[in-house]
């Protein structure tokens, strides 16, 4: 039935169908193989989750899915209702990873575009810095994340160690992976793995500023400041608008480094919405939730995308 | 337009061409997997012994004695426990899994609901030996009540409390607590120079639900009603909850560090005389590992407030492993063979040997002496005192929440918060309205 469809059609009207191909339909044709795989491989499981969403797939249904009962909007009725415990402790953890999100990222650019910017003019050993630099991109999370875990340590991590025992700066040691500070720890180590891509990012970007501008602006009597608010990060802007997206979606779904720093259950204090969905699917076997609060923030995701490109773009055209 | 449409047909044709192909390829590899000549069970093992490479040591002579008497040849592969619950689930949901498998027994009432193993009735049990074989307490633990079991034991463990004899010298303490405001002014006598009473696993879920359980059981508790919904507020589990987090807040005879502790980094604390007692399961061979000599600790039953243990006022939950087989399994008559085997007096006495644990096997107990005074208190827990864990689907639910919610409360109590009464209680229900999703 596939083989005859495929032969027969350009049998029977072969003329007709050449001449649309070479008209203009053999690029798209061409493209049809990948596009099939992307379909097969990105849409096909989202649009299973999607479908989870609306059922009550818990532990009484994973072995026969498909016989899960229908939940209707059930689901999600129960992960937006901010009253109960579902719904607040969603909210709860969307709105740390929000924070968490703005602070890595920001101070990730922050940091990633000063040192690309200190390291532009070449000096000795600039070409090793660069390279250090690069290294938490290129280390492995899980293990990175596992040395920061026993940095973190109350007993004999090094960071007490350094702020207590050596500096002397806190009165006592204190617990970084439980409690308020686990926040802070979450968003150092989040820094320390991003902020290189922002750093490697802005570099590339900083060679195609041609050098004559900063030259003639001197001449013209701009300082530091005035070159790189006037220059820099109005040449930067194509680069700032796709790594300060990727920086955000990279960070909003980071999954590894809070997993690997805390195990499954996270404190309250640094309980990102990745693990809050993990648990929601794998620890209380309830997946219907977990796909609702999935497909929740891919809505979030996508929307905030959106705006962020739209509102982006807008300006740069006015530029 | 066109062009639109000569692309729909390809697209189709296309389509239609992969679902083909995908089709056949299970068809293939399904025809090929079913008829083998002889029989091969696949077991998932899980992690016994000090490192995986252990386990394969100590298992694999004795699937090779199996092939020998029954031709059945065994294919095993040990799963770390931080992998074994979610592999077990893909497997369940797949219906591609393993034809035996090791769980956590307190797993079972949750697995069982999920209908993915085969219940032991009537002819399966019989045909691994029936229920007197195995112990009463251990049977208790192998799914909800009323049902045929979804797996049968293979290593019991129970809870003792271990305790450093040459600090408790040093202090001038006899002999070890039987109750548990004796443990608190043990502790006390203990707690001094930067070592502490009680070295606890403060952020471990399993380790904080089993001695919640038991507290609250000690005091005529109950986690679940009988109709098996969740009552996790009453004055029994709070008083529970805060006593347990109380030896860090209020009786200061735990280290505040210990809040973070999930690695086992007690028993290495208290294997390094940084703390005098530990409450927990079959320590022996991971206090070897951390370098404390078997004569060094003295080890007697968890404290109970009457000081005499007893079913109704128990010192231990039954811990333990149980081993199940697949509802899918095309081998199910060889799986049963297999696990009859496994918990065969003669496997259960080697096994058990070679992990510590004690036989779930009444004759493998009459058969084994206890070997050491650890051996001896365990099974007398096991055979007199322990109690199995609620046995409803929302078992694991139920460790994580309320698990979570007192690794909370070891997090406040260590940054010198108060833990009341009404503190405890939020938590515990904010804990149990997550169990309504």
């Amino acid at each position: 039935m596939t083989v005859s469809l495929r032969r027969d059609a350009p049998r029977s009207r072969s003329g007709r169908l050449l001449q649309r191909i070479r008209k203009g339909g053999l690029p798209y044709l061409f493209l049809l193989p990948a596009l099939l795989l992307e379909l097969l491989v990105h849409f096909v499981p989202m649009i299973f989750g999607i479908l989870i969403s609306f059922k009550q797939l818990t532990l009484f249904f994973i072995r026969n899915w498909t016989g899960a009962p229908w939940a209707g909007l059930g689901n999600y009725r129960l992960v937006v209702d901010v009253h109960g415990a579902i719904g607040s402790a969603l909210l709860h953890s969307f709105v740390v990873t929000c924070a968490f999100t703005v602070l890595a990222v920001g101070l990730s650019w922050l940091f990633g575009t000063v040192a690309a910017i200190l390291t532009q003019d070449s000096f000795r050993g600039r070409g090793a810095l660069r390279t250090i630099f690069l290294t938490p991109f290129a280390l492995p999370v899980y293990a990175s994340v596992i040395i920061w875990a026993f940095m973190f340590q109350y007993n004999n991590g090094l960071v007490n160690e350094l702020l207590h025992n050596v500096l002397g700066i806190t009165s006592r040691p204190s617990f970084w992976l439980i409690g308020h500070n686990s926040f802070f720890a979450l968003v150092i180590i989040s820094i320390w793995r991003n902020w290189p891509f922002a750093f490697l990012c802005v570099m590339a970007g900083l060679q195609g500023i041609p050098r004559d501008l900063y030259e003639a602006s001197a001449i013209d009597g701009a300082g530091i400041w005035q070159q790189i608010r006037r220059i820099t990060m109005p040449s930067l802007r194509a680069v700032n608008q796709v790594l300060v997206l990727v920086l955000f979606l990279w960070t909003f779904n980071d999954f590894t480094t809070p997993f690997v720093l805390f195990g499954a259950s996270a404190p309250s204090p640094a309980d990102v919405v990745s693990i809050h969905i993990y648990n929601a699917s794998f620890i209380n076997w309830n997946f219907g939730e977990g796909s609702a609060m999935s497909v929740l923030m891919l809505i979030f995701l996508l929307l905030v995308t959106a705006v962020y490109l739209l509102g982006t773009s807008r300006r740069r055209n006015n530029a | 337009m066109r062009i639109i449409r000569v692309s729909a047909v390809a697209a189709a044709a296309a389509a239609v061409l992969a679902l083909a192909a995908c089709g056949g390829g299970t068809a293939t590899g399904g025809s090929g997997g079913g008829n083998t000549k002889s029989t091969t069970l696949t077991y998932w093992a899980s992690n016994q012994g000090a490192t995986l490479q252990t386990d394969y040591s100590v298992l694999n002579p004795q699937l090779a004695k199996f092939k020998q008497q029954t031709g059945i040849t065994v294919k095993v592969q040990v799963i770390g426990w931080a992998d074994l619950l979610n592999r077990i689930l893909a497997a369940t949901t797949s219906g591609q899994g393993p034809d035996v498998v090791n769980i956590g027994n307190t797993w079972s009432a949750s697995l069982q609901a999920t209908g993915a193993f085969l219940p032991f009735n009537g002819s399966n049990f019989a045909q691994v030996g029936g229920e007197s074989k195995f112990l009463t307490s251990a049977v208790g633990s192998t799914g909800a009540a009323g049902q045929p079991p979804a797996a049968v034991p293979i290593y019991s463990l129970a809870y003792a409390l271990y305790y450093n004899k040459a600090m408790f010298a040093a202090a001038g303490i006899a002999s070890p607590p039987a109750t548990w405001s004796d443990l608190v002014a043990d502790g006390k006598k203990l707690t001094h120079g930067g070592n502490y009473g009680l070295a606890v696993e403060g952020a471990s879920i399993p380790e904080n639900i089993h001695n919640v359980f038991i507290l609250s059981k000690q005091m005529g508790g109950s986690f679940f009603d009988s109709a098996g919904n969740p009552t996790f507020t009453t004055p029994q589990n709070v008083a529970a909850v805060q006593q347990w987090v109380n030896f860090m807040a209020t009786d200061h005879i735990v280290n505040p560090g210990d809040a973070q502790y999930d690695q086992n980094q007690s028993l290495s604390d208290f294997a390094k005389g940084k703390a005098g007692m530990l409450l927990w399961q079959a320590a022996g061979t991971a206090l070897k590992a951390d370098g404390m000599a078997a004569g060094a600790y003295g080890v007697a039953p968890v404290p109970v407030e009457s000081g005499t243990p007893s079913s109704s006022n128990p010192d231990s939950m039954v811990a333990g492993i149980n081993m199940a087989v697949f509802k899918d399994s095309k081998n199910q008559a060889a799986a049963l063979k297999f696990v009859n085997f496994m918990t065969s007096q003669s496997e259960s006495v080697k096994l058990n040997g070679e992990y510590g644990s004690i036989p779930p096997i009444t004759s493998a107990l009459t058969a084994s002496p206890a070997a050491n005074q650890e051996q001896t208190v365990l099974r007398n827990v096991l055979s007199t005192s322990a109690v199995a864990m609620p046995q409803v689907p929302k078992e694991s639910q139920f460790e994580t929440v309320v698990g979570t919610a007192v690794k909370n409360l070891f997090a406040d109590a260590a940054s010198g918060k108060p833990v009341s009464a009404a503190t405890v209680k939020a938590q515990l229900s904010s804990a149990q309205q997550q169990m309504q999703g």
